[in-house]
């Protein structure tokens, strides 16, 4: 950078910066002829613009914050381009979560409107000591996400990985077959009609006529049943992202490697999946994880829609159904927002901790 | 030396026979987890009344009929809001938000990618944290930011959001980085193209693939809204919801509701079907680096 900006002020050019190779390669040095007229006219304008700005020059003759200013200010189309997707971006995804810090030390209450509104950490101290429920949830949403998050990415990448080695044709049926659940949207319901109370319901109608079960079995309805069987559905229509980013990373990797490690003494397809492939992939692991973990923790919509809600005695009862109990229910937004903002503060703790966990892949 | 396998007349290293048969067993289990609830989705919305209250239930239908798909119209056509307006309702909410999404994002990713402007580091630093955590968090505090708005039971409560979706624009511009060089945009602007007119009319043709995914990501997530907190009036309400209603009409229902659910996933699926290649080429540079 600093080199280079010295060249620039040589040359009296306040052309920006990526101009570089086109500057001194063709038009300083007129070198390449097909360039030669163009460039000629280049180096004039240039040399008026730089006489009418003569304040504009090198890095090293301004501060810190001036060069910023500066760059600014010769960029501020960026901040343009930038503008309505960052105003809906802060306005629906930046300030709900510092809303919701703030909202977390009050009592804010939609129904009744108190003049007692600031009320420190009661909010959290409540959660945390008084709330039996809540405590229940986390501990449902922490054995959830523990399985259905790990569970989830191994298989996604599994699949991808031996799915690459199919022809492209087959590759993309099969992609289809696997990655389908997670876009067709209320499609999950169909594990409320194969797991259905009474005996229409495929599995238990199967069940009973072959014998093995006296009576219907309330599946989702039954303590016993309805987490594994919520856990089984997430795992169902849990490859989606990070799966397609699997995929496209492999294919991705240089063939030539495998080749120069079976040279090394790579002995089985194990050894190089951890030797080479998975270190290759590390961005795409990275971006997995991240889809999994959001993934993993943010599924109560669907535990609602098979087990009801409050499903039986809280047996699926998560975080996020907490939250909509407080916050769409009770209306007590001020409680609400504590779980909101403790719910936030667990799903980017675990995402830091995982990155932690990927960084020593393949080392 | 060992011995070298062979594979469609292709010497393949590191991979023995065991291997690959449990390989094959393992995909085909898993791929039959995976599949056998949708076609038994496709079986139930084909099966005429009598096939659906048999006993023992089975799987496979043996005279399939389309009253399934009329009765959804008919179904509704009681109350006084018709099933035409739900399949309207999400029309409408799929397309404006998934328009406004493309647009602002890929402006917004093309300005991160492409223009060194001053903070933009810190930009996609927020950005990137942001798929780190579900819109359940940012729930309530929308409810009080869209009431304030004065745009509650308005489609624009979840349109105007989904223009603001972050991960569209992740993806745009980790494409942007690895398929456009900053050479061919340089000489725009050297011609004299503002950066505007570079954007339309050079950047955006290369990158045509994040164009696609953008608007697939866009749109299954629209497209899949189900009943809002934001929208309380009938005559607003999706899709989704009002399947979500058939379905809880219960068993009476169930060939109503399977054949709803089908309407629901197959335009997903078929939108896959056609950009499945643009999509996979697109996710090639989604990794993160950290």
């Amino acid at each position: 950078m600093e080199n280079y900006n010295e060249e620039l002020s040589k040359t009296d050019s306040i052309e920006k910066d990526e101009s570089k190779d086109l500057h001194d390669d063709s038009i300083s040095n007129g070198t390449d002829k097909t360039y030669e007229d163009a460039s000629y006219e280049k180096e004039d304008t240039t040399q008026e613009e730089a006489t009418d700005k003569k304040k504009v020059v090198s890095r090293k003759d301004m501060s810190a914050w001036q060069w910023t200013w500066h760059e600014m200010k010769r960029n501020k189309v960026a901040y343009l381009m930038i503008l309505p997707f960052m105003f809906v971006f802060v306005l629906f995804t930046v300030f709900p979560v510092v809303l919701s810090l703030v909202l977390s030390f009050t009592n804010f209450n939609m129904l009744e409107f108190n003049s007692e509104m600031f009320v420190g950490i009661s909010n959290y101290t409540r959660l945390f000591f008084e709330d039996d429920i809540f405590l229940l949830a986390c501990k449902n949403t922490l054995v959830f996400a523990v399985i259905t998050g790990p569970v989830s990415y191994i298989l996604s990448f599994l699949v991808a990985w031996f799915i690459n080695e199919l022809s492209p044709r087959l590759r993309a049926i099969v992609t289809l077959v696997f990655y389908a659940p997670s876009i067709s949207g209320a499609v999950y319901l169909i594990w409320g009609v194969l797991f259905s109370n009474d005996s229409y319901g495929w599995v238990n109608g199967t069940l009973l006529d072959l014998g093995l079960i006296d009576g219907a079995i309330l599946w989702f309805y039954d303590e016993n049943y309805a987490m594994t069987l919520c856990i089984v559905v997430a795992l169902w229509m849990s490859l989606g992202t990070a799966f397609l980013s699997f995929i496209a990373g492999l294919q991705t990797i240089d063939k030539s490697l495998f080749e120069a490690a079976a040279v090394d003494g790579i002995k089985n397809r194990w050894q190089e999946l951890w030797f080479i492939t998975l270190p290759m992939m590390r961005p795409q692991l990275m971006f997995g994880a991240v889809m999994a973990i959001t993934g993993a923790f943010g599924f109560g919509g669907v535990v609602t829609a098979l087990c009801g809600f409050p499903s039986v005695n809280y047996s699926c009862h998560t975080i996020m159904h907490c939250l909509e109990d407080y916050g769409q229910q009770r209306w007590e937004v001020g409680y609400a927002s504590a779980i909101a903002f403790v719910l936030f503060l667990i799903m980017i703790g675990a995402n830091s901790l995982v990155n932690k966990m990927l960084s020593k892949v393949g080392q | 030396m060992q011995k070298m396998r062979v594979r469609n007349h292709q010497v393949v290293l590191n991979r023995s026979v065991g291997g690959d048969a449990g390989i094959f067993t393992f995909l085909i289990i898993m791929g039959a987890f995976m599949f056998l609830p949708m076609i038994y989705v496709i079986m139930q919305s084909l099966k005429p009344l009598d096939e659906l209250w048999m006993f023992p239930p089975r799987f496979y239908v043996s005279h399939p009929t389309f009253k399934n798909f009329s009765d959804l119209f008919t179904l509704l056509s009681d109350s006084w809001v018709p099933f035409s307006r739900y399949i309207f309702n999400t029309v409408f909410i799929t397309a404006a938000g998934t328009f406004g999404n493309l647009l602002f994002s890929s402006l917004a990713a093309y300005a991160i990618a492409k223009i060194p402007f001053p903070g933009r580091k810190g930009v996609f630093w927020i950005i990137q944290r942001s798929l780190m955590f579900t819109s359940t968090v940012t729930a309530i505090a929308n409810f009080l930011t869209l009431s304030t708005l004065g745009l509650m039971d308005n489609p624009m409560a979840i349109i105007i959001p989904a223009w603001g979706s972050s991960m569209g624009l992740y993806l745009m511009k980790q494409f942007m980085d690895s398929s456009i060089s900053d050479s061919v945009l340089e000489s725009a602007r050297l011609d004299g193209c503002s950066e505007f007119r570079t954007f339309w009319t050079i950047a955006m043709p290369m990158v045509k693939p994040a164009w696609l995914t953008l608007i697939i990501y866009s749109f299954q997530g629209l497209w899949n809204t189900g009943a809002s907190p934001y929208i309380y009036s009938e005559q607003l309400k999706t899709l989704n919801y009002a399947i979500s209603q058939i379905t809880a009409g219960g068993i009476a229902r169930a060939g109503a509701s399977a054949a709803g659910t089908v309407i629901m996933m197959i335009v997903p699926i078929l939108v896959f079907v056609i950009s499945q290649s643009n999509i996979i080429e697109t996710m090639a540079s989604s990794g993160m680096k950290d």
